[in-house]
């Protein structure tokens, strides 16, 4: 009807248009920036990325995961300082799964579904690691866990930075065997899954590649703080070797109570899974003084990256902290996910997945390092003997193992 | 002729292992023993209260070696005593603030001192750190005592022996031949009366907990030689410890005794034949059958109902 208005309208609407275009692509510019490198949606800033941290800070597990908590962040932290990753800062939501294995799944759904984080590096026992996996498989998100563990898994969804069982394990009875000529062999865990299949692995190994025996195999409840039969058990059997895979509370009472009984390392040889420096802290030097642990990192270890990390540990969290295998590995976690991801170009989960095999890092405290395609980590083995202070020395060094973490004839 | 000289040898040590379990348990139920004997209180903090004397022997520990290194072989005594008297410090308290409150309601104890068992494990962790700690423990605690070649006698369980012995011998003496353990006895068999013919039965009440406290933390100071330091270090003994009450008939004390000697030589001869999961699972079916039987326990104080 009435034609007046609508005359200026074509222009208006033009000079609308150039405007608001003129604004779309520099808002749009910018977000092409982080559209790149994050085309699911993560909280990913073009300032900031954030991840997520889940560990038990509370219950029983805080004594074992205190160390991963610290080494994760310190790592974080320097690769912050060196300028982040694809010119981003890391910002770290920590969770605390509560030593409760429902809660790790819950906190871990909130860190994937609700804070959108692009990489969780946590768990530490396999329980809360199962217990997470289905939601990290389901959520498609990307999980760095440190624990040395029995194997037996593989997920896109996960990298693990520690070693399976086979790796661990076998290098370990390979030295003993040869070293010390051992041909029975006792073997003690607690009774839970983790010392169980690495036991298994363990008695295969020593029955039908070392041709040794194994004269006894037990295991005790977790917690379990009496150790006196079973150490009369051991006397009695006269093994060259008792191999042990005892935690928690029990690793304490199991070797004070083994000193006590007058079983020291002049007259047993003693070689364990489960005892770091964090353990030796509680169980104390002169204890365990020349038993020996297999393990892929000691504190001890002398090389110039190691020399390194134990300074700027200690300068940030106290000269009396120690580290043992375990937070070492935590410590690989984000300079994995910052290889991985430099190398895709992106945050995106299935792109730095895609990219974590190859990866190396040269500059591990370890020495060097490099993902497998089953995600996880070619390493080496060393074995350290127990010194009264509470420290670890390398008697022996493997060359590079390959992650087997389905080992076939060991099952 | 070798081979039964070694069968002897260890045999001995398992003898002598059974015994020790045997101490160990009493040990750490004697505190109980006291608190849900005679007073009825369900006391699930009571491993934390073991780990307070764990937390002193270690500060002493510590202490001795920074300041009084001299005094080293010897602190393991002055860190018992602490022990007693700072778990016991804290029992009192507790009981004034908390117990003594729900004395009417004996299933609300059991939350809440399980509520105030979780409180204790965190402030462990906050003061001392979410790791385990060790105390340097004395030589002569350490290490075997050997009467013969092939016998090796653990020093921290001889230890933990005579110590239980001693504990046990005045508990026994304080119960039954003190003017307070009088008054324990009669509170506990009538409490109206015993009010009505002037005893203090609000502070009996406070001392019976803060004594029962105190030997929990004379057992956690032992402990040390045998087990771990740590926030949740007193909850690994919880569980026999309640067995070991339960058992024996909570109100007796011989009861007590009795019950750690059965279950630990059960225990102890079970281990030696087969594995420790299955020993603990022959055990703990064992003590269920008896208590299906037995609901009073071994040992009960008969009263007319």
């Amino acid at each position: 009807m009435d034609s007046r208005p609508s005359r200026f309208l074509p222009r208006r609407l033009a000079l609308g248009a150039a405007a608001l275009s003129l604004l779309a692509a520099s808002v749009f510019s910018q977000m092409a920036l982080a559209d790149e490198a994050n085309t699911t949606g993560l909280a990913v800033t073009d300032t900031e990325v954030t991840v997520g941290q889940l560990h038990s800070a509370t219950g029983t597990m805080a004594i074992s995961e205190t160390g991963s908590i610290q080494a994760e962040r310190l790592a974080i932290e320097q690769i912050n300082a060196s300028g982040g990753i694809l010119g981003r800062q890391i910002k770290i939501i920590q969770e605390d799964g509560a030593s409760d294995w429902p809660t790790f799944a819950e906190k871990a759904k909130k860190l994937l579904v609700g804070d959108k984080v692009a990489a969780v590096f946590g768990c530490w026992t396999s329980a809360s690691r199962k217990a997470v996996l289905p939601v990290f498989e389901k959520e498609n998100g990307l999980l760095y866990y440190p624990t040395f563990y029995e194997g037996l898994e593989q997920s896109k969804n996960v990298i693990y930075t520690g070693q399976e069982a086979t790796q661990q394990i076998l290098a370990g009875l390979d030295w003993i065997a040869k070293e010390k000529g051992a041909k029975t062999f006792y073997l003690i865990g607690s009774d839970y899954i983790w010392p169980r299949t690495s036991m298994k692995i363990a008695r295969k190994h020593i029955e039908n590649v070392l041709g040794g025996e194994v004269v006894g195999e037990e295991y005790y409840p977790l917690g379990n703080t009496q150790f006196g039969s079973l150490i009369n058990k051991v006397k009695l059997k006269k093994p060259d070797v008792v191999f042990t895979a005892v935690v928690g509370g029990s690793n304490v009472a199991f070797y004070k109570q083994m000193k006590a009984a007058g079983v020291t390392s002049a007259k047993q040889t003693l070689l364990t899974l489960s005892v770091t420096e964090d353990e030796l802290l509680g169980i104390g030097g002169e204890n365990m003084e020349g038993f020996y642990a297999s393990m892929k990192y000691f504190q001890s270890l002398d090389n110039p990256n190691n020399a390194a990390f134990v300074e700027a540990f200690k300068a940030k969290f106290g000269k009396d902290s120690v580290i043992g295998d375990v937070t070492q590995a935590a410590y690989l976690g984000p300079w994995l996910w910052k290889a991985a991801v430099e190398k895709a170009g992106s945050f995106d989960v299935d792109k730095v997945a895609a990219a974590s095999p190859g990866i190396e890092l040269t500059t591990a405290p370890e020495g060097y390092v490099k993902v497998h395609d089953n995600h996880h980590l070619w390493s080496k083995t060393r074995i350290g003997e127990v010194q009264k202070d509470g420290q670890f020395k390398v008697v022996f060094e493997s060359d590079l193992i390959e992650p087997n973490p389905f080992p076939k004839g060991y099952q | 002729m070798e081979w039964l000289s070694e069968f002897g040898a260890i045999a001995a040590m398992q003898g002598f292992n059974g015994l020790s379990v045997f101490c160990v348990l009493l040990l750490m139920a004697l505190g109980l023993a006291i608190i849900f004997g005679q007073m009825g209180v369900i006391n699930m903090a009571h491993g934390e209260f073991l780990t307070i004397g764990a937390y002193t022997t270690y500060v002493v520990s510590v202490l001795t070696e920074q300041y009084a290194a001299f005094f080293g072989p010897y602190y393991f005594f002055l860190a018992i005593v602490l022990s007693f008297f700072i778990a016991g410090a804290i029992g009192w308290l507790v009981e004034w603030a908390m117990i003594s409150k729900l004395y009417q309601r004996p299933l609300d104890t059991l939350l809440a001192t399980w509520g105030l068992s979780l409180v204790m494990q965190q402030a462990f962790r906050s003061i001392f750190g979410a790791r385990e700690v060790s105390a340097t423990l004395p030589e002569w605690l350490m290490g075997s005592w050997n009467p013969t070649e092939a016998i090796d006698i653990p020093r921290n369980g001889l230890f933990v022996m005579g110590l239980t012995v001693l504990m046990t011998g005045m508990i026994f003496l304080m119960l039954y031949r003190s003017r307070w353990g009088l008054q324990v006895r009669a509170t506990v068999q009538n409490r109206v009366m015993s009010r009505a013919v002037g005893i203090n039965t609000k502070r009996v009440d406070r001392m019976t907990f803060a004594l029962g406290c105190g030997v929990a933390g004379v057992a956690g100071a032992a402990f040390t030689t045998i087990g771990s330091t740590g926030p949740t270090a007193g909850s690994l003994y919880i569980v026999d410890t309640f067995l070991v009450v339960v058992f024996g008939g909570a109100s007796s004390l011989l009861g007590t005794i009795a019950s750690a000697f059965s279950i630990a030589q059960a225990q102890s001869l079970m281990e030696f034949f087969m594995s420790g999961s299955m020993a603990k699972v022959f055990t703990l079916s064992a003590v269920i059958l008896i208590l299906m039987l037995r609901p009073q326990g071994l040992f009960s104080i008969k009263v007319r109902k």
